[in-house]
């Protein structure tokens, strides 16, 4: 009898690839996260100083996006193991056995080669010499050594989602500057609290995946501590565009008004009960408080740029 | 020494499948070729008219 592809892929037997859906390629670029890394890049290439050409803002977009994509795939290929045990990313497409690692492997591979080669061709070897440090970083230091290793995995971990601004930065001006590394910080104090505050609520997740987060290895309070000081940190964080040449007075009122709705509901985190409903419904609450802060955050800047308003001038 | 490999047959399942990857995959080449003409376009600005005819 002639078996086929469909009828020998078990759960016992790994599948032979070539099964995949054209959806499940694209959950492998996590579309969630390119999205808001996406945006970022955006931001900082309209930020950055001088003119930009539409076409140029568009190829540093995609070429961050399809970096972004990259990161994801390669991701889930390696962490195809501690997905499948976590319920939050079991139903990702290499748990799921849709596609194999190899396959992952080879179109994240592909994804991430691509989008350094374009960015360099079509704008300038600094950003692309970035994009490809970016991707190293986000796969090889954070995915294959960090997260598993240490529970400040996304603190280090986090440069990474905070490059992209960066990497659009020196691809529309051919270096950095202070607005740059302003727009880096943000993200980069930003990323604690966001992923702690996801922590909290999937602490069991992460704790039979034996990934090493901070609730369960330094306790749920020293957890809702440190966001807390994070979040507090952020306040001076977000005041740096207003000295580096890319913030003004629309940025500055938001950036205080939302930085301190922020920062409150890190408080009402911190005074709630361990393991209690209002502790985890605090947590959620931040999570996604933490979401729309960053794209109304930047959204801000972007605002300012695109009508052309008013910014302080830059102090270096 | 290796196990022979037994011959297998796409189910109708599978061949569908891989159709759709492929449409997709052209789409994304047609896509890159797009972007590497008008990239070229406005790279070269108005200097795509200055060449030795």
């Amino acid at each position: 009898m002639t078996s086929t592809l469909s009828d020998i892929t078990t759960p016992l037997a790994p599948p032979l690839g070539g099964q995949g859906e054209v959806a499940d390629y694209w959950a492998l670029m996590k579309p969630k996260v390119m999205s808001l890394v996406v945006f970022s890049g955006v931001v900082g290439a309209v930020a950055a100083p001088g003119a930009i050409h539409p076409w140029v803002a568009f190829i540093i977009t995609f070429c961050i996006a399809v970096a972004a994509g990259a990161c994801g795939a390669l991701n889930m290929a390696y962490d195809a193991d501690i997905d499948a045990i976590m319920k939050r990313t079991s139903k990702r497409p290499v748990p799921r056995g849709a596609l194999t690692k190899e396959e992952a492997y080879g179109f994240g591979g592909f994804l991430a080669v691509a989008s350094v080669l374009v960015l360099g061709l079509f704008t300038n070897v600094v950003a692309a010499a970035f994009l490809a440090f970016t991707i190293f970083f986000y796969v090889v230091v954070y995915t294959m050594w960090l997260k598993r290793s240490t529970q400040q995995n996304i603190v280090i971990g986090g440069a990474a989602g905070a490059f992209p601004p960066a990497v659009a930065w020196a691809a529309a001006t051919g270096g950095l500057d202070a607005g740059a590394v302003a727009l880096f910080l943000i993200i980069f104090m930003w990323t604690p609290p966001h992923f702690w505050a996801l922590a909290l609520f999937r602490e069991g997740d992460y704790g039979n995946a034996g990934v090493p987060m901070m609730p369960n290895v330094s306790g749920r309070s020293e957890t809702k501590k440190q966001i807390l000081i994070y979040n507090a940190l952020l306040m001076p964080t977000v005041l740096l565009p207003l000295v580096t040449g890319i913030g003004g007075w629309v940025y500055g009122i938001g950036a205080v008004a939302l930085t301190s709705k922020f920062l409150w509901h890190a408080i009402v985190l911190y005074r709630t009960t361990e393991r209690s409903v209002e502790e985890d419904k605090a947590s959620k609450k931040l999570f996604g408080v933490s979401i729309y802060w960053l794209f109304a955050l930047l959204g801000l800047i972007l605002i300012e740029q695109l009508f052309n308003l008013p910014v302080f001038p830059a102090w270096f | 020494m290796d196990k022979p490999v037994t011959p297998v047959a796409f189910s109708p399942e599978d061949l569908a499948r891989r159709r759709r990857r492929s449409v997709v995959m052209a789409w994304c080449l047609v896509g890159m070729m797009v972007l590497f003409f008008v990239s070229t376009l406005v790279r070269l600005g108005a200097s795509i008219l200055d060449r030795s005819m």
